[in-house]
């Protein structure tokens, strides 16, 4: 069979299991499609925070990305695996205590205050909307790739698999799905991780190999990725070039960001009980470290692979994988010195992506560029993508891996948008509707309202799929650092300090949302001309969240010395969550 | 359960946590981040230390502290006698 017969037959049949599982675990109340009744087991549910956690970006891109920044690429290593600790320790087991169904139920109630409420619902839908509009276009890209669909069709198909097991299933059908999602996502991204590895360095084991001598020789891989790094004008691989404050911000604002996001705080109120919520936390860094400790080692094999193969080599004798992958525009080579032979070097071979010329070839039988070449002597572009889409070819690999890369990528981008809609379908029926604006409604119109709302969320999440706004790339930037400025202290204080009342917690959070907005509006949208040496601290509006964290935990505290301490009951509440004797399920208190 | 005994927990619980959030500032932030570069001169099999903690073994430290959290907090829990049943 063919590998494009097999890829259909590989994604046809996870989608048909996922659709399977949806149907078996349909919801048939509010306790079931907000937190699945709060009786996952707690593996199943580190799985699934697994598969939620890691979307296209994690499968596809992250790798690519640490692959041509080397050390730096450590900010997201570090800040989307650290924040897991601070939820085990920090957030989840109180909030399972609590017992409720969302992040702005906990701000609400502990902050006695509808207005908190309604800041928290806010940026729930805010922070899930920009995070779910690139899952829905991961899932039309690689439809595209490896389907041969069009991408629009791609986001169509993605959104009536999520539609499906959404808006059936609520909570408890993505939970499910998500289990299944996490194992087809791992298997695919280890197979080619663990070939790639023993054909660069003879060690079976990624993470080990990454610290291995090259097959052959006595020289560690990392020695000579430096050296040729140098060699070829690019920095040294396992040297940084951001600075210590930047990396120490952003860092700290994806670890913050990570544990303030609604979409993974929400899963801890699955598992049945407190100490359930706390071991959950531990399953779940602990499969989401085993892709992201292979990620690193797969971006260092991947480069060295890269320029070992294309540096200074004659076109006409690469593998037939470059000329594949230049087909599908994600490599592209502009010989700028007509020697025929491709010259790898630090810097843009030309700007933007490549636009190719139809059907005419170059002399040695390359896509010709139409690009205006830059000065520099750089002629190859290198689409980071490629460091995890093209391995199995890299590597040799058979037909069945390229389906399974398909299917993993599918995986992770679909759990994750899944989870997604879900908070931002509650937070409309549950939050907004239910304890806000219609106290009234029954538990079947609320359970209505909530698949209403996913419905209406997927249309909106596929149309700026379809339409992707020019900024999504700038605005992830947005999710971590409004989590982080905003929720993160507002939870963290709600458990930690009894004395916190409503206008401290409100005055903080305003304080830390407006500013963190400001600051990445302006740097990406105002002034984006504006460099380095503008930004305040040195800090990049990728890391400001964790100044805007900063400034909510100051404005709150100071807030709160001057106006009244909160009620008595409200301190009885926070002396019963730090306990964990007497945790309910949901209902009980619905 | 009076209250000095779930003051008595919390302070207990307090403890843990500041010792485990030390070590995880000291690994992500101190080796990763902060000393990297001085640690960078060390090596261990292939790897500068530095870039080793920045890249790997910070997580795997994450990984630890989490479940050292999880052994510890149900002991406190079964010692105070707040345990779930």
């Amino acid at each position: 069979m063919d590998t494009q017969t097999l890829t259909y037959l590989f994604v046809g049949a996870t989608f048909a299991l996922y659709i399977g599982i949806a149907i078996w675990s349909r919801a048939g109340s509010t306790k079931e499609y907000y937190v699945a009744s709060g009786g996952v087991h707690p593996i199943a549910n580190g799985m699934a925070t697994g598969a939620d956690w890691m979307s296209a970006a994690s499968f596809i891109s992250m790798a690519g990305i640490i692959s041509f920044v080397g050390r730096d690429g450590a900010v997201y290593l570090m800040g989307w695996t650290g924040g897991y600790v601070l939820l085990a320790m920090c957030l989840a087991p109180y909030l399972r205590k609590f017992g409720k169904f969302t992040v702005p139920d906990f701000v609400g109630e502990r902050y006695y205050s509808q207005t908190a409420r309604l800041v928290a619902v806010i940026c729930v839908i805010f922070i899930s909307f920009t995070y779910v509009a690139g899952q829905m276009r991961g899932v039309g890209i690689v439809f595209s790739r490896y389907l041969e669909v069009d991408i629009n069709l791609g986001v169509l198909i993605g959104m009536a698999i999520v539609f499906f097991y959404a808006v059936l299933g609520g909570m408890k059908g993505i939970t499910y799905t998500q289990v299944a999602q996490y194992c087809v996502m791992i298997v695919a991204y280890m197979i080619p991780a663990i070939f790639i590895s023993i054909m660069v360095t003879g060690n079976p084991i990624p993470q080990l190999g990454f610290g291995g001598e090259i097959t052959g020789t006595d020289t560690s891989l990392l020695d000579k990725l430096n050296q040729l790094s140098v060699e070829l004008g690019f920095a040294e691989y396992t040297s940084g070039t951001k600075s210590t404050v930047d990396m120490f911000a952003i860092t700290l604002a994806l670890m913050v960001g990570t544990a303030g996001l609604p979409h993974v705080i929400v899963r801890f109120f699955t598992v049945p009980k407190v100490s359930d919520a706390r071991l959950s936390a531990g399953y779940a860094l602990l499969f989401i470290a085993i892709l992201y400790t292979t990620a690193p080692a797969v971006a260092s094999f991947a480069r060295y692979n890269l320029i070992n193969t294309v540096s200074n080599s004659e076109y006409q004798q690469l593998p037939e994988w470059f000329a594949n992958w230049e087909k599908a525009g994600l490599l592209a080579w502009q010989d700028k010195n007509q020697d025929g032979r491709i010259q790898y070097l630090a810097g843009a071979p030309f700007a933007g992506a490549p636009t190719f010329a139809a059907e005419t070839t170059g002399t040695s039988g390359e896509r010709v560029v139409t690009n205006e070449p830059s000065g520099n002597g750089n002629e190859l572009y290198v689409d980071r993508d490629i460091m995890v889409l093209a391995n199995p070819e890299i590597a040799g690999l058979p037909g069945w891996v390229v389906a399974l890369i398909a299917a993993g990528g599918l995986a992770a981008a679909l759990s994750t948008a899944a989870g997604l809609l879900l908070v931002i379908s509650t937070s409309i029926s549950h939050d907004l509707l239910k304890s806000n604006l219609m106290p009234d409604i029954s538990e079947k119109q609320e359970l209505l309202a909530a698949r209403v709302a996913a419905a209406v969320a997927i249309g909106v999440a596929g149309y700026f799929g379809i339409n992707p706004p020019g900024f999504v790339a700038q605005v992830v930037a947005f999710a971590f650092g409004l989590a982080a400025a905003s929720f993160f202290p507002a939870i963290i204080m709600g458990i930690f300090y009894k004395r916190m009342n409503k206008e401290g917690a409100i005055a903080g959070m305003l304080t830390g949302l407006i500013f963190t907005f400001s600051y990445i509006v302006y740097f990406k949208f105002i002034n984006p001309t504006a460099t380095a040496d503008n930004w305040w601290f040195g800090i990049s509006p990728e890391g400001i969240g964790s100044l805007g964290m900063v400034l909510n935990f100051v404005v709150s505290y100071v807030v709160a010395q001057v106006t009244a301490e909160p009620p008595e009951k409200i301190q009885h509440l926070v002396e019963d969550i730090r306990v964990p004797r007497g945790a309910t399920g949901p209902a009980a208190a619905h | 359960m009076s209250t000095e005994n779930r003051a008595a927990y919390w302070r207990a619980n307090l403890k843990v946590l500041s010792v485990l959030i030390v070590i995880w500032f000291a690994v992500s932030y101190g080796a990763g981040i902060l000393f990297v570069d001085a640690l960078d001169t060390i090596k261990i099999g292939g790897f500068p230390l530095g870039f080793w903690f920045a890249q790997q073994g910070s997580i795997y430290t994450f990984v630890v502290l989490i479940f050292v959290y999880v052994w510890q907090m149900n002991k406190l829990d079964k010692q105070f006698d707040v345990h779930e049943d």
